[in-house]
């Protein structure tokens, strides 16, 4: 099963940070590869949604749903930044 | 709470007869989904190796064709993903853990399993000893496919499939558990399935 | 009203199916009346959850096959493994509800004021979000020049045919078949690639502005491509649907 981009969790990303996200600007940590989200490589087939820096391969977010809530976990990112509101 | 879809039923119960053998909140498939996490391994056999650490200290290592000619076994197992969907008498061929165990001749409490792709997932002894584990290679009559977890991947089918680490290369025996690659974001230390034990709490 | 029109965008309502349109052998339109549609722009797609009786859910993104301004449609394939798909293309019936969510999205999305000319590259399903461009620069009046290559297996797969074929004034179509093609056919033939793109695409000269959507093969494909041809990277947006390249 081929990954997808990060297009495909738009919504999720809204349960997060409350707003739309897939236009955000994000950094990675390990390489410093700058690109809105929507164009990292996502795979969403595993126990958690796994979002990787699409130069680098790097882990930039993974996000879980337990139950009624959601773990994220962004510490492969260095930024996200979004322009004002949408 | 939302709306019952009218008509919407997941995936299917156990076939009449064997519903005992499925787990609490786990539904029945025919099919075999890939979930991964990260794009597969390819590591071709004559790169391949596994090894038995012990803190990170070396103890004994196989290349491909000396794992190939240790005691294999074919075995008949349930498996149970965390993500719902069981899958009943799948057919492998691996060696026992017990073996490999035996031949590094070392012990300790915990183990970690370190894969190729940069995964990991943590053990007690006590749930890949006395033929609960295996190291596989074969699955349903033939060589297990990459996106599978082949060359190799470790078989604990009495827990949570994601403890069945795809592409295994090494297990590292330690006194203290530690959380692996899913447990450090929140999925259970142990994941037994007829427990419910998928998140951390459970 | 602008405070209700967000509550409504973020979070999930149950819409009533009005009406569901058969498109191909495999695709149907899903025409949806939800309680507190904020509106959507050309591109963005809307999540869709089924609960089952025993609570159990399953939630997919499905783009947004009308054009701003229009009640919300989906445009869904039908897909063999599928555990949603194949309820909404064949369980699901005018009168029944659906729980969604949307819009979504704010990078894969058009509107006439960013210009153009357009390239819009459609992989099988990828079609979707792209007619709701075309659609919505047809009924903004926009004269953006607009490309459209679309990628199908078959033509007996080719979504919105009629549709299609009625776009002229500054809208040029053109289809590759990948696996058959009827009699007598004047398309292109075989997967798009950098050699069928040069012929096709706008000049990298002309400063296009290029959506990508299909299966994520085709995707990352069509993307080198583009780049190889001289687009700069920031001026080619994509979206993809995974899948294991079948187009």
């Amino acid at each position: 099963m081929d990954p997808v981009d990060g297009n495909a969790i738009g919504g999720l990303l809204i349960d997060v940070f409350g707003t739309e996200m897939t236009a955000a600007t994000s950094a990675c940590a390990s390489c410093g590869d700058s690109r809105p989200v929507a164009e990292l490589v996502v795979y969403q087939q595993a126990p958690g949604t796994v979002v990787r820096c699409r130069a680098c391969g790097s882990i930039l977010m993974v996000l879980i749903r337990h139950k009624d809530a959601i773990g994220v976990d962004v510490s492969g990112l260095a930024s996200l930044s979004r322009l004002g509101s949408a | 709470m939302s709306p019952v879809s009218r008509g919407f039923r997941h995936l299917t119960r156990a076939p009449a007869g064997r519903e005992g053998r499925l787990p609490p909140g786990q539904y029945f498939t025919e099919g075999f989904p890939v979930l991964s996490a990260g794009p597969t391994p390819r590591t071709p056999p004559e790169e391949w190796t596994f090894s038995v650490t012990r803190g990170g200290q070396a103890v004994k290592s196989w290349t491909w064709e000396e794992f190939q000619g240790l005691p294999a076994e074919d075995i008949t197992v349930d498996i149970h993903c965390v993500t719902r969907w069981s899958k009943f008498d799948t057919g492998w061929r691996g060696v026992s853990v017990d073996t490999l165990l035996a031949q590094a001749g070392v012990d300790a409490p915990f183990v970690m399993a370190f894969c190729d792709g940069d995964y990991t997932t943590n053990l007690a002894a006590a749930d890949i000893t006395g033929g609960k584990a295996w190291v596989a290679f074969g699955f349903g009559g033939g060589p297990l496919a990459a996106e599978h977890g082949g060359p190799a991947r470790l078989l604990v089918p009495h827990l949570y499939f994601w403890k069945s680490a795809k592409w295994v290369r090494r297990l590292d025996l330690r006194e203290r558990d530690e959380p692996g690659f899913w447990e450090t974001y929140g999925y259970h230390m142990h994941g037994d399935p007829w427990r419910e034990q998928r998140y951390a709490g459970d | 009203m602008a405070g209700t029109a967000l509550r409504g965008g973020l979070t999930w309502q149950t819409a009533t199916v009005t009406a569901i349109t058969r498109e191909t052998g495999s695709v149907v339109t899903i025409a949806l009346d939800p309680p507190d549609w904020p509106g959507h722009r050309a591109g963005q797609h809307l999540d869709v959850r089924l609960t089952d009786e025993d609570g159990y859910t399953a939630e997919r993104e499905y783009s947004i096959a009308s054009a701003p301004g229009e009640p919300p449609a989906i445009t869904v394939e039908r897909l063999e493994d599928g555990e949603v798909s194949p309820y909404l293309s064949g369980e699901l019936r005018a009168g029944d509800e659906l729980e969604l969510r949307g819009p979504v999205g704010g990078y894969f999305v058009w509107e006439p004021a960013d210009g153009g000319p357009l390239l819009l590259l459609a992989g099988g399903s990828g079609i979707v979000p792209l007619r709701s461009i075309l659609r919505y620069r047809q009924q903004a009046g926009s004269d953006v020049p607009a490309r459209l290559l679309y990628s199908a297996r078959t033509w007996d797969d080719v979504i919105y045919r009629d549709e299609l074929a009625g776009y002229h004034d500054g809208i040029e179509v053109s289809y590759t078949l990948t696996r058959a093609q009827p009699p007598g056919w004047a398309g292109h033939t075989g997967r798009i690639d950098q050699a069928l793109l040069a012929g096709v695409a706008w000049p990298a000269a002309a400063g296009a502005l290029a959506y990508i959507c299909g299966p994520t093969s085709f995707v990352e494909t069509a993307a080198a491509a583009l780049v190889s041809l001289g687009y700069p990277a920031a001026r080619v947006k994509t979206e993809r649907f995974g899948g294991t390249g079948g187009h």
